[in-house]
């Protein structure tokens, strides 16, 4: 027992020892061919590596000084972030449909990004349904316009006051618990609106979705141009990029960020922190309503298909990768995971693999995200 | 029509006990929601499919089929163990010390990983568990029940007995009950802690790999997306008869497979899936410590 211990733990034999054991994982899914092949792959991959490592680790300095460089002006100066924008003002000009399409989408992405990284970023309430409010808000616009015939104007108000008043509804009972039961209850809540979309024909007729939405309107003019659209989204997402700066650095930001790093202690600086978790929700569900007009008005057709689990991972993953609480780092997470995939096409197949994987490397080597601050934990 | 759906309610019941104990184990020792650990069933489900169907086709099968059925259900606990100890490995130990919520996010993210992998490596098709016994059975008081529906029931209630006897009478089982008590008491009392840890996923994967074994038996469809809300739904078990406590997984286990059926039967059968979410966040804002579990205070 003692010798073969001593054998595994050679430092030269190790690697093989590894790899044996992964192909051996692999085996029964891919059969003996690729087994072997990973295993002898990995047998001249791992001690490469290592070698490397050494010459890597002044290089990964590097790179870490110039994200810590990035990361230390980016959320300070606003001024960046409008220096952001220019270019993307000039997109529609520039580019082609295509392009300006997935732009689109990047731009409902920041702003549901930004709505979740207020619940989970500045007050640290781990939410796995958020898709949930999204979903509200993109049918209840939906059924407002098809079925009343509301416009965009009036529509979108009234939808976005509906996700608010459903995520306080939710939120009253769920606040009290804590970090990871409260990601359960959430994840529940998502899961229970999906079913119900799904199921209640009558209203939301089921997974066929419902088609036919209007196109939103200023005055008589109709934003049915992709480009038109595009500036709409935009002008939401400045909105929402300064109402976050403004409310980060007001009485209810600080209150939420004291909330995330201390509860007890803020709960002993007197801030009532069942009221303020619910602001946060509240707040949170308002972009989310916000996003799913805009999403429901650009695709015209909404089925629960859009609104399942592993969106509101993605948006999570978006919140998480750029780095938790740090405004402009939500912005580059959002556009970084809606763009890298419409980029490596080829290896779509292994997009959701890689996030996965991702998700567990980024949580060992940089748990606050790329450009997360360094005091930013989720869940004392 | 009752005693029916009650029948198909305990098969379903004994089926999330089993993956519900891999929840309640790994969380009452780490307190960590093995996001996981629904992968770890749906991966038993398809090595399940895979051995047998390697089995038949060197003609063990036709041999003896009781023999291959058991060294498959062999292998797969053998496989299904080294995942879960190699999950373990990579994904959540060196997290140990890590807030809270970083091993919770680290879970998702294998969890997204193996049904990907299996997707790239199975297809994204359903497969389909060969039939072995046809719908066999016997009727007691005009229900039919079928053997398979009673040797799941019969397998799981062995397979939870054994675990009990295991946690109550062995000395590793007495290690892990220390462990979960008070980890730095125990570590100062000579228990090597990882070690527990790494024996409390093998056995959680190990029970999880027989019930993926046995659901894909019994419905005969295998999806790489079953481990969600399997898992989903055993977690509920667990929080429902009170998370880290092994007899409350079995009786939340088999409560909610009765809840499930039963309201599928009566109620509405659309919204069956939404049930155990329902239940999940009820118990949690109603009694969170759950049926058996004792309740903890919150730690300042």
């Amino acid at each position: 027992m003692n010798a073969l211990s001593s054998i595994i733990k050679n430092p030269l034999l190790k690697p093989a020892f590894i790899a044996l054991w992964l192909a051996f994982l692999l085996l029964p899914f891919r059969g003996v061919k690729a087994a072997s092949v990973l295993f002898i792959t990995l047998t001249i991959a791992i001690p490469a590596f290592k070698f490397l490592s050494g010459h890597l680790s002044s290089l990964v300095k590097q790179i870490h000084s110039s994200v810590e460089r990035v990361r230390h002006y980016l959320p300070s100066d606003s001024r960046f972030l409008f220096l952001l924008l220019l270019p993307a003002a000039a997109i529609p000009l520039v580019a082609q449909g295509y392009i300006v399409d997935v732009t689109i989408l990047s731009g409902i992405y920041i702003i549901l990004a930004l709505g979740l990284n207020v619940v989970v970023g500045f007050t640290g309430l781990l939410n796995l349904g958020f898709v949930a409010y999204y979903a509200i808000g993109a049918y209840s616009f939906a059924l407002l316009n098809t079925k009343l015939g509301m416009g965009f104007w009036s529509a979108m108000p009234a939808s976005v006051l509906i996700t608010v008043i459903a995520g306080f509804l939710f939120a009253v009972p769920a606040v009290r618990l804590r970090g990871d039961y409260l990601a359960l209850v959430t994840l529940g809540f998502g899961e229970i609106v999906h079913i119900t979309l799904n199921n209640w024909d009558s209203l939301t007729k089921g997974p066929n979705g419902i088609s036919g939405i209007a196109p939103p309107h200023i005055l008589s003019f109709g934003l049915t141009s992709l480009n038109s659209f595009y500036y709409l989204v935009m002008f939401f997402v400045v909105i929402a990029i300064i109402v976050m700066r403004r409310i980060h650095a007001s009485k209810i930001g600080r209150a939420w960020i004291a909330l995330r790093e201390d509860e007890i202690a803020t709960s002993a600086m007197g801030i009532n922190r069942t009221m303020y978790k619910l602001y946060s929700v509240a707040f949170g569900a308002f972009w989310a309503g916000l996003a799913g007009c805009l999403f429901a008005s650009k695709m015209r057709f909404i089925s629960p298909e859009s609104f399942t689990f592993m969106e509101s991972v993605l948006i999570l993953c978006m919140v998480i990768v750029g780095g938790l609480g740090s405004i402009a780092g939500v912005i580059i997470g959002a556009v970084i995971l809606v763009f890298l995939p419409e980029v490596l096409r080829e290896v779509q197949l292994y997009r959701m693999l890689a996030l996965g994987a991702g998700l567990v490397v980024l949580m060992i080597f940089r748990p606050q995200g790329l450009f997360g601050g360094k005091n930013v934990s989720i869940g004392s | 029509m009752f005693l029916q759906q009650l029948i198909n309610g305990l098969t379903l019941g004994s089926v999330y006990a089993l993956i519900a104990l891999g929840y309640t184990m790994v969380y009452g020792i780490l307190e960590l929601i093995n996001f996981a650990h629904g992968e770890i069933y749906m991966l038993g489900a398809y090595l399940g499919i895979i051995l047998l169907g390697f089995f038949t086709a060197i003609g063990l099968t036709s041999y003896s089929l009781y023999l291959s059925l058991g060294i498959t259900l062999l292998l797969t606990v053998i496989f299904c163990s080294s995942y879960g100890f190699t999950i373990e490995k990579i994904a959540y130990k060196p997290l140990r010390n890590a807030p809270r919520l970083s091993p919770l996010i680290s879970a998702i993210g294998v969890s997204i990983f193996l049904q990907n992998y299996v997707m790239l490596t199975q297809g994204a098709t359903d497969k389909v568990f060969p039939s072995l016994f046809g719908g066999a059975g016997f009727t007691v008081m005009s229900t039919r029940i079928t053997y398979l529906q009673a040797s799941i029931i019969l397998v799981s209630a062995f397979m939870m007995i054994m675990l009990n006897a295991f946690i109550l009478k062995t000395k590793t089982g007495k290690a892990m009950r220390a462990v979960a008590q008070d980890k730095v008491m125990a570590s100062l009392l000579g228990i090597n802690i990882d070690t527990i840890i790494t024996i409390t996923f093998i056995i959680g994967s190990g029970l999880a790999a027989v019930a993926g074994m046995m659901v894909a038996m019994y419905y005969g469809l295998v999806n790489y997306f079953i481990g969600y809300s399997a898992g989903i739904k055993a977690f509920t078990a667990a929080v429902l008869g009170g998370i880290g406590s092994v007899p409350g997984a079995m009786l939340g286990g088999i409560l909610l497979g009765l809840v499930e059926s039963l309201g599928a039967g009566y109620i509405s059968s659309e919204y069956k899936d939404a049930y155990a979410f329902i239940i999940l966040i009820i118990i949690l804002l109603v009694k969170p410590e759950g049926l058996l579990g004792r309740s903890l205070e919150e730690k300042i």
